[in-house]
């Protein structure tokens, strides 16, 4: 008390000790060895570096290397400068050129990817609006059920839709039993709608929590203050609530996109035709056959080429966001 | 003017809500109006689409896993309740099927081991990363978020590639299937306890170093204490997004007996399905849900009076 007066000269004692307290903790961090912190971070960068960079450099060298003519394996090329860009201009004469096979199945990623997305914000913005303002007590319980999904395996999430499209399937029954189809409808025979529905279902849950979250933090008394201000209820939605939000629905949308854009298995399951598949499609084909690593190699790379933008995006914010 | 005041008199008695009337000089069907005006109104078309929403998120689920009780061979009439496709069943049932009950094993050892390798290295990952201030931290933590975000598929064949032409050492299977996992899992403990550590800050490790403990000493005595929330909730979501994981483990996988519950799944569902499949799905459905709710109920004993909201908002924020 004595030396706060002393050295500030200030009659407001709190601000001293404040002030010197910040001080103290700027430079606490010398009493550290050096390579204190530095030693715990040592084994998570190493995992990476082994075992996430590394296997990327191999996409890259198996993409840009060569055949062996005798046994059709990928061999690696490791040094950059020598890499061969055959492969890839084969693939990419199959995506744009005039024989292309492999181009409907990017357009078609594209397409299933943006309704899908669409459809999710769509579904799971009333639902998280919802949520987060008017739940009230029972906050809790819907907040449960939302993120229910999560945790329930995405195969069997899959399976229960495999069940009820089928011919056999509760669905068709229903349908049949009510007099809308005349007769049983195969869903899963290679169907547009059902894949994108299918992706719809498997990914919405990645939409609704970060919206859910979004939301939540927005200050309800800036909602009071745009009512009070005279706004009409559509109208603070319109100018408060849906410009507050902006930043959750990007971050939702790259979300639930990124994965669909490596999702092959939704597509294998609900409808299993190649008219309706897709870039990770392509990708598994071409790992499960042998011969054509190469390809799937380069697909991989186009693949990265495509989402690294979004995911850098992703990223940044995120960043942005833990250190605010 | 006058006109105006006149209709908003008239209005008052009706709404009792002038400003709106007011704005709104188009009178509104009479029952409607203050219905519509009203600034406590239920949002229930909201309630209800909420509630439909659920309903069709859950309920296919719960018509699958009801169907895992059917004692017949349909999924879709129910032919009498049975547990014969969990182990009543002699050769089929998932407890009699070696494939199936190999699969369950299977995926229930790469959710343990997944997890204690990941967790503490995650753990160590972001106590390091939130003290040693630097660029190459900064780096190491942007490499993190991209392994979070980065479509498993292309982790999967990555992977894939590594091992079968660089590391041939690793053989397919088991070995691989760990190493892919904790891979794509690390960064679930680093990004909730850096998180958890921004909130904390400094101070009380400080505070315990200024009484005199050691560096390590106050990480242990103070720091790791109030981490144990976090750490927990981590492995928890580690734990069971592993018993969920499909895309790396199948690429990974060797033959029939590495090959865990949701390969199976994705393998039957179009060729050979019987409710035994659904049974599976059934198990692997409730051990995680086990596997969360447990961490919600101790995440909650563990942060008890802390101020704050309730631990399930808690556990959402950190997906």
């Amino acid at each position: 008390m004595a030396s706060s007066t002393h050295v500030g000269g200030s009659p407001l004692p709190p601000t001293p000790p404040q002030k010197q307290g910040r001080r103290r903790r700027s430079t606490s961090g010398i009493r550290y060895p050096r390579w204190f912190w530095p030693l715990f971070a040592a084994p998570g960068m190493l995992w990476l570096a082994l075992l996430f960079v590394l296997p990327v450099y191999v996409v890259l060298a198996i993409a840009f290397g060569t055949i062996d003519p005798l046994f059709r394996t990928p061999v690696p090329t490791w040094y950059p400068a020598w890499w061969d860009t055959t492969q890839l201009r084969v693939v990419l004469d199959n995506i744009f050129g005039p024989g292309a096979y492999l181009g409907p199945a990017f357009v078609r990623t594209f397409v299933y990817v943006a309704c899908a997305s669409a459809l999710c914000l769509a579904l799971a913005y009333p639902v998280s609006y919802f949520v987060a303002r008017y739940a009230g007590r029972r906050k809790v319980f819907y907040l449960l059920l939302l993120i229910a999904p999560f945790w329930i395996s995405y195969m069997m999430r899959l399976l229960a839709w495999v069940n009820l499209l089928s011919t056999d399937g509760l669905l068709d029954r229903v349908l049949v039993g009510a007099g809308l189809i005349g007769s049983p409808v195969n869903w899963l025979d290679g169907r547009p709608v059902t894949v994108v529905l299918g992706l719809t279902y498997g990914y919405v849950p990645y939409m609704a929590l970060p919206l859910f979250a979004g939301l939540d933090r927005i200050d309800a008394n800036l909602l009071e203050a745009a009512r009070d201000l005279g706004a009409s209820r559509a109208r603070t939605f319109w100018r408060v609530t849906l410009p507050l939000s902006r930043q959750p629905i990007l971050a939702g949308l790259v979300i639930t996109a990124l994965p669909m854009f490596g999702d092959y298995f939704t597509n294998d399951l609900l409808s299993g035709s190649p008219s309706t598949s897709m870039i990770g499609n392509l990708i598994n084909d071409a790992i499960g056959t042998p011969g054509q690593a190469i390809q799937g190699a380069v697909l991989v790379v186009l693949l990265l080429v495509i989402l690294l933008l979004p995911m850098l995006w992703y990223v940044r914010a995120s960043n942005r966001e833990g250190a605010r | 003017m006058s006109e105006q005041a006149a209709r908003s008199q008239e209005a008052l008695p009706r709404t009792s809500q002038e400003p709106a009337a007011r704005r709104r000089p188009v009178a509104l069907p009479a029952p409607l109006g203050p219905w519509l005006t009203s600034p406590w109104r239920k949002p229930r078309f909201l309630e209800a689409f909420t509630v439909l929403y659920l309903a069709w998120s859950l309920l296919p689920v719960g018509v699958a896993a009801l169907f895992s009780f059917n004692s017949g061979r349909s999924r879709s009439s129910w032919q009498g309740f049975s547990l014969r496709w969990y182990w009543q069943d002699p050769s089929l049932s998932v407890w009699h099927d070696p494939e199936l009950h190999d699969a369950l094993v299977h995926s229930l050892r790469l959710a343990t081991i997944t997890t204690l390798v990941a967790v503490p290295i995650g753990v160590a990952f972001a106590i390091g990363v939130d003290r040693w201030r630097g660029r190459l931290a900064r780096g190491a933590s942007f490499q993190m978020l991209l392994s979070f975000v980065v479509p498993e598929l292309v982790l999967g064949v990555a992977l894939l590639f590594l091992v079968s032409n660089l590391f041939r050492f690793v053989h397919l299977g088991a070995g691989a299937q760990i190493l892919g996992l904790v891979t794509y899992q690390l960064s679930y403990p680093a990004v909730i306890v850096r998180a958890r550590l921004l909130s904390i800050g400094p101070e009380y490790e400080e505070a315990a170093m200024d009484l005199g403990a050691s560096p390590a000493g106050a990480l242990r005595r103070v720091l790791l204490p109030l981490l144990w929330p976090a750490v927990f909730a981590s492995a928890v979501l580690v734990f069971a997004d592993v018993i969920d994981d499909f895309v790396i483990v199948r690429y990974l996988s060797s033959d029939a007996a590495t090959e865990p519950m949701s390969v199976k799944i994705y393998a039957g569902a179009r060729s050979a399905p019987t409710p035994a499949l659904n049974a599976l799905a059934t198990v692997m459905l409730v051990s995680s849900l086990v596997a969360v709710a447990l961490g919600v109920l101790v995440y909650r004993r563990l942060t008890r009076g802390e101020r704050g909201t309730s631990a399930v908002a808690d556990f959402a924020s950190q997906l």
